[in-house]
């Protein structure tokens, strides 16, 4: 027998699942972490560099959303985000972990950066856009189906596959980037038809990302309706929640697979596009940034449902940009951001856990008799 | 009878907002055998849980010879000398049974196989059990890994053995050579807690039985002053006929005819060996077998979900005459030639059903192709989700409701639901009522009932033979994917099917 000692220490606490809760208390929940990853980042923030929290956070705002063409940045960094999200998520859904999109989105930028490169002289304006449009959807598509035959074919591992076909498309891209590169051999394109903006997009209301926001709003309200209410979409979910179920109701599993990953892979593709033709006007090795990881959050985040997507979005591309504005109005070091972002995002993600759990603590000694 | 070995006062656990557990009190004494008997869900397994330190208690306390002790882990259980034996074995394939009964002792100075082995021997002959130490544990039956599982825990000097459903896995002889075993343990002075939801091993084996109703403690008889209807009241809280009536079909013409189909997977291995037999329409045709002795492959392989070696599968089709081979063609395939076959396999969310949708989109998994539309038409499944619901009485907050949220009788009964409103001409059911309720089960025995009289060939997998015997109307046993014998259920023993059960297997008779 063990030390008596021992016998009559309950545990301090223990972790007891929650009973589901209506969505206003989960709500509240979500925002009390992201109020509390303010004060801690706030806290981090004073200690760190002395500044005073409340100024921080005001040029924060001001960062993101200070000016009018402030805002307008601020949508078209959400629209690309939400663009790669979009893209992602028909994948996730069908659980095939798709973690190609920065691969996939750089090879529908390239094939736009080409088409600019080498048709704008041949082809008038709205042709080439049209050309460039079904260009990127190809080669988007083209990157996301390799991995997809493989795994319906020979069920090899998805995630480490479309992972190693990103660092393909990077080696791709800097490729061309030496064979195009202005002044020759610098390595990088340059911006291209600077001159004659062949293969740009177009102003609208005098905004040169109108076009982008309103392409990806679109999509996102044509994904939802594809995922919630077509019969592709309840197939995807089908795969996505049990292969046996699918082929006990005589689904095509492998088709599946195929067919919404050529989907995901497109979506990329349109995504590299307005990176290039609508934003950047060139492509390099870091035109995705990383959005094709950052992108899987939001789709998590957002639990697949494009439109909640719209919010993670906003959320991760408000705290980037404010990040920024005061890496720079303070003069502190650009990894700052980075850990103001990281704070943050640690807070929403940790708040799932309260969602589905509780704690309880030990009880004291009197109230138990 | 001696002392109190184990008792447990107001012992309440919550997961959520189901209550598990609710003040259940109970008293296990040495040299005694108590049953804890509930429906499934009623809350035996979580609280033995407790007493073997997977889960920790809300409120309460528990008591080990007077003592109030706190089990927070495995390891306090067995400091406490409790022993579980769990429903699913955990056991190291590649091992002899010496191996994994010693596995995992630290505290045995000069350790040796051979004085394991010994000690091993020493306890087998004690009680009666029957093993060999040297035996690998993937050349035992199911009935010898679940020695194994016993004696590994005498062997770290358990004076409480819990065992839960022991008697599931096993075949009727294998039944009362364990319950042989448990009276000499009983003898010498162990305290055993048996959880089952079969009333006649309660009444056979146990000295008193302890009842639980939906996660309340109902009261503890002695086993020798009650009877079945008795406890099934206390069980259900309410009186129920356990009757099931046996209508004879005039007409039975053939339905589905197996002949020779053999199936080997991929690793080589034989699941199904020259298998033939014939289904009838309005017949129950009943597959008796230790599980996964080839019940799955054969419902899978009909259904198109496997593929065959040998043999076919021959459908007569009541409405045009003809005779199709099904073999090897898909779900889809078999419905385009206008067989209408349902099937509710084994496993129910993992494939009839899909956990995490609601009760209209698991409606929408049989009908969502219906039409030329590339949007779903959700009008229809809704109309048959609330015909269910309303019919069979499902218990859910709407039909929005995911599916993994209701309890299995309510899976169970919008699975069943859902086959039967395809108006088959052939249905397979495999367990329909594995984890039901007494009075869900009768529901469904009903509704299978129903299906046979209006003509339908039904396929029965199960595993409780009392059931086989009153529901079927001929039975069929499957053994390692072989047919050894299809008798009459009218005229047939429990004996006689258990023998069918284990004959030929593989050279090593349990006899």
């Amino acid at each position: 027998m063990s030390k008596p000692a021992v016998k009559n220490h309950e545990p301090l606490f223990h972790v007891v699942k929650r009973p589901a809760i209506p969505t206003w208390q989960s709500l509240l929940i979500r925002a009390g972490a992201i109020l509390a990853a303010l004060i801690v980042a706030g806290l981090v923030t004073f200690f760190l560099t002395g500044l005073n929290p409340i100024d921080v956070y005001s040029t924060m705002i001001d960062g993101a959303i200070g000016t009018e063409k402030r805002i307008w940045n601020l949508l078209q960094g959400i629209a690309l985000l939400l663009c790669v999200s979009l893209a992602v998520t028909p994948a996730f859904k069908m659980k095939f972990w798709n973690i190609g999109a920065e691969g996939q989105a750089l090879m529908g930028g390239l094939a736009a950066a080409l088409c600019m490169i080498l048709l704008s002289d041949k082809l008038s304006p709205a042709l080439l856009i049209l050309v460039m449009f079904i260009t990127s959807v190809v080669s988007g598509a083209v990157w996301a189906l390799i991995p997809a035959i493989f795994k319906a074919k020979w069920n090899t591992n998805e995630t480490l596959f479309t992972l190693m076909m990103n660092y393909i498309a990077i080696q791709i891209v800097s490729c061309f980037s030496f064979k195009y590169s202005v002044p020759k051999g610098s390595g990088s394109i340059g911006i291209i038809n600077s001159i004659s903006k062949a293969g740009w997009f177009p102003s609208v209301f005098d905004q040169k990302y109108f076009l982008n926001i309103l392409i990806v709003v679109i999509l996102t309200v044509l994904l939802y309706v594809y995922l919630k209410h077509s019969k592709h979409g309840y197939e995807i979910a089908v795969v996505g929640e049990s292969e046996n179920t699918a082929k006990y109701i005589g689904i095509n599993v492998k088709k599946v697979i195929i067919r919404t990953m050529i989907l995901s892979g497109a979506l990329c593709g349109i995504a590299g596009l307005l990176m290039v033709a609508g934003t950047d006007h060139t492509i390099a090795t870091d035109t995705v940034g990383g959005r094709g990881f950052t992108a899987i959050m939001v789709s998590w985040l957002a639990k697949f449902n494009p439109i909640m997507m719209f919010l993670t979005s906003f959320l991760l591309v408000f705290f980037e940009k404010g990040a920024i504005a005061i890496s720079s109005e303070f003069d502190l070091n650009n990894s700052f951001s980075d850990i103001i972002t990281g704070i943050i995002i640690f807070f929403i993600i940790g708040s799932e856990f309260f969602i589905n759990y509780s704690i309880k603590f030990r009880e004291k000694e009197e109230k138990r008799k | 009878m001696g002392a109190p070995a184990i008792e447990l006062k107001n012992i309440t656990k919550t997961f959520g907002q189901i209550v598990a557990n609710k003040d259940v009190c109970l008293t296990v004494n040495k040299g005694e055998i108590l049953s804890v008997l509930g429906e499934n869900g009623s809350g035996k397994t979580t609280l033995m849980n407790m007493i073997s330190g997977i889960y920790y208690p809300d409120h309460g306390h528990i008591y080990i010879d007077g003592q109030e002790v706190l089990i927070r882990s495995p390891k306090d259980a067995f400091k406490y000398k409790i022993g579980m034996i769990h429903q699913h074995f955990k056991l190291v394939d590649v091992f002899s049974a010496t191996e994994n009964i010693v596995l995992g002792l630290k505290d045995e100075k000069n350790f040796s196989l051979k004085d394991s082995e010994k000690k091993i021997r020493e306890i087998t002959a004690q009680y009666g059990f029957e093993l060999e130490p040297s035996k690998k544990i993937h050349e035992m039956s199911v009935s010898e890994k679940q020695t194994v599982e016993i004696i590994k825990v005498l062997y770290r000097g358990a004076d409480i053995l819990i065992l839960d459903e022991p008697t599931a896995v096993l075949t009727p002889q294998e039944t009362k050579k364990l319950f042989a075993v448990l009276r000499n343990m009983r003898d010498s002075g162990k305290a055993i807690i048996i959880i089952t939801h079969k009333l006649h091993e309660v009444l056979s084996l146990s000295d008193r039985v302890s009842v639980l109703r939906k996660g309340e403690y109902i009261g503890t008889v002695n086993t020798a002053e009650t009877n079945e209807s008795e406890l099934t009241e206390m069980m259900v809280g309410k009186k129920i006929e356990l009757n099931i009536e046996r209508t004879k079909v005039e007409e039975t013409p053939d339905r589905l005819e197996i002949r020779n189909i053999s199936c080997i997977n991929r690793e080589g291995v034989t699941l199904l060996n020259n298998v033939s037999f014939t289904a009838r329409a309005g017949e129950i045709l009943g597959i008796a077998g230790i599980a996964g002795s080839g019940q799955r492959e054969l419902l899978e392989s009909i259904a198109g979900l496997q593929k065959l070696n040998e043999g076919e599968i021959l459908y007569h089709n009541p409405s045009t005459g003809y005779t199709e081979n099904l073999r090897d063609k898909s779900p889809v395939k078999i419905k385009e030639l206008g067989v209408r076959l349902s099937f509710v396999p084994e496993d129910r969310l993992g494939m009839g059903l899909v956990g995490n949708m609601d009760i209209i989109d698991n409606m929408l998994l049989r009908s969502y192709k219906k039409g030329k539309s590339a949007f779903l038409n959700r009008k229809n499944p809704k109309d048959l989700a609330n015909k269910i619901i309303e019919d069979l009485e499902v218990v859910t907050p709407s039909a929005k409701t995911p599916v993994r949220r209701l309890s299995g009788g309510n899976v169970q009964k919008v699975l069943v639901g859902r086959e039967i409103a395809a108006s088959p001409t052939v249905l397979m059911v495999a367990y329909p009522v594995r984890g039901l309720d007494i009075n869900s089960s009768y529901l469904i025995y009903n509704l299978l009932n129903k299906q046979k009289e209006s003509g339908v060939a039904v396929i029965f997998v199960g595993e409780d033979l009392d059931v086989l015997i009153e529901l079927c109307d001929r039975i069929m046993v499957i053994n390692s994917g072989k047919i050894t014998g299809i008798v009459d259920a009218e005229t047939a023993t429990k004996e006689e099917i258990g023998l069918l059960m284990t004959r030929n297997d593989g050279g090593e008779s349990n006899e």
